[in-house]
């Protein structure tokens, strides 16, 4: 089995089109939405949340993506009526890019933690978070400690589909685990959706370059993964 | 003030009348909650909360809690499955981390009230993020919680207790006012926010009033 996925928007209709959509990348994800209120309205409903849970459980893990406020207000609180099972975790994460690349990280058979991390790094953005639109001091800008030289490495894609959607997701799940600033080709390796659009095929040459407390294993584990293909040869 | 007030405990009929009531006082005042949240949100907050309180009266008429706890519980599901907006989690939050406040107590003093009262106005801060002063329903809360911690210091009955937490409820939404929201969909509105009332704010000083009500209600109360 793989990792499931909870859905959880105002709209039942919102919910069921991201399970409509992500279930093209992920055929075997056991993905269910809870969208909407239990008379069909706009909302969030606790049962619906919960019903939701229960069908996602697969024993490998629960991962859960919420639209607006309340319905992250709502998973909360289903996971606080549950006693917080250590096998659910929610997901901070955009909800149509983070399901995408969750689903495709499931599908690929990655651990709870990491299709996590999948969604929450889909669209790292490079600027500030998205905080309502007040113009307040962003947090944790401190000063990062001046990094040693970057941890580089130039790898040649071997498989014959590429850097596609399921390793992309891979490695920007591994990657987003580590404390590491990584750039492949320019875009941000803990980004599924970055490393996607860079549309690497087969032959294509990857240059790496990595700071931070993570660095040598987070190019280690990139080249490992594409000296083996990503396990497709 | 008797001493019989003093060691009054309050208990499950008690903690059933305060939802029938706060049902009531919120379908009354359905529309005015409606209207204030329609100046500086989305103008749900009165129909959700009056959903969410006629749900409760639909479960309480199935069957009746024995203990408190298991009455806030049952309000706490409810409120969470039936409101659909942000007032859901938030209200079913408070009333959850009451129940556990309250455990299996049949009845409940003035301390272990001010506990539940406590723990349920922290709920809503864990779960809203909220602090004293940004237009929230915590502006409600946090004054009733320390007006109930220090009538329970100060030796009073819990209906006395309950009492003082609903006027400092009371006031505490009023002070919402002047404010410029921080959280919620009335953050977007910045300063035109300034002059209205926070609906959240609003509604938790009509049920924390209608708990004052219910334990007043009680023959020998005495608050």
């Amino acid at each position: 089995m793989s990792v499931g996925l909870v859905i959880v928007s105002h709209s039942a209709r919102l919910a069921a089109g991201i399970v409509e959509l992500a279930a093209q990348m992920a055929r075997d994800v056991l993905l269910v939405p809870a969208g909407g209120t239990d008379e069909g309205g706009i909302g969030t409903s606790l049962a619906k949340v919960m019903e939701a849970l229960e069908a996602a459980g697969t024993g490998d893990g629960v991962v859960v993506l919420t639209d607006l406020g309340s319905a992250v207000m709502t998973a909360e609180s289903a996971l606080e009526f549950m006693g917080n099972p250590q096998d659910i975790v929610l997901a901070d994460a955009p909800l149509v890019e983070g399901a995408v690349a969750a689903a495709v990280a499931a599908q690929s058979g990655a651990s709870m933690a990491v299709v996590r991390a999948a969604a929450e790094s889909a669209l790292k953005p490079a600027g500030a978070p998205a905080s309502a639109g007040a113009p307040g001091p962003s947090p944790g800008t401190s000063g990062d400690a001046p990094s040693s030289s970057a941890v580089t490495a130039l790898l040649t894609l071997i498989n014959p589909m590429g850097l596609h959607a399921r390793p992309a997701a891979v490695l920007a799940g591994e990657l987003g685990a580590m404390d590491v600033e990584i750039e492949i080709n320019g875009v941000d390796g803990q980004s599924v959706m970055m490393l996607m659009t860079l549309g690497a095929g087969q032959g294509t040459e990857l240059k790496v370059s990595a700071t931070g407390p993570d660095a040598q294993r987070a190019v280690d584990l990139v080249r490992r993964e594409v000296e083996a293909g990503f396990g497709e040869i | 003030m008797g001493d019989v007030s003093v060691d009054q405990t309050l208990d499950a009929a008690w903690a059933i009348d305060w939802l029938r009531r706060s049902a009531a006082v919120i379908a009354e005042n359905r529309v005015m909650l409606i209207e204030l949240d329609r100046e500086i949100g989305d103008g749900d907050h009165g129909e959700n909360m009056d959903r969410g309180f006629q749900a409760i009266l639909v479960k309480l008429a199935e069957g009746e809690p024995e203990t408190p706890g298991a009455v806030f519980k049952l309000a706490a599901m409810t409120l969470m499955s039936k409101v659909g907006g942000a007032a859901g989690p938030l209200y079913g939050t408070a009333f959850l981390r009451a129940a556990t406040a309250a455990g299996d107590e049949a009845g409940l003093d003035a301390g272990l009230l001010a506990a539940a009262l406590t723990a349920g106005r922290d709920g809503v801060v864990a779960r809203g993020k909220a602090a004293v002063g940004e237009k929230t329903m915590i502006d409600a809360w946090t004054p009733a919680v320390d007006a109930a911690a220090a009538a329970a210091a100060g030796g009073a009955g819990p209906a006395e207790l309950l009492d003082a937490a609903a006027t400092a409820a009371r006031s505490g939404a009023v002070s919402t006012e002047p404010l410029i929201a921080r959280k919620g969909r009335a953050s977007y509105l910045g300063e035109r926010a300034i002059g209205h009332r926070d609906p959240g704010a609003e509604s938790s000083a009509l049920i924390l009033r209608a708990a004052a009500d219910a334990a007043a209600a009680i023959p020998g109360a005495g608050a």
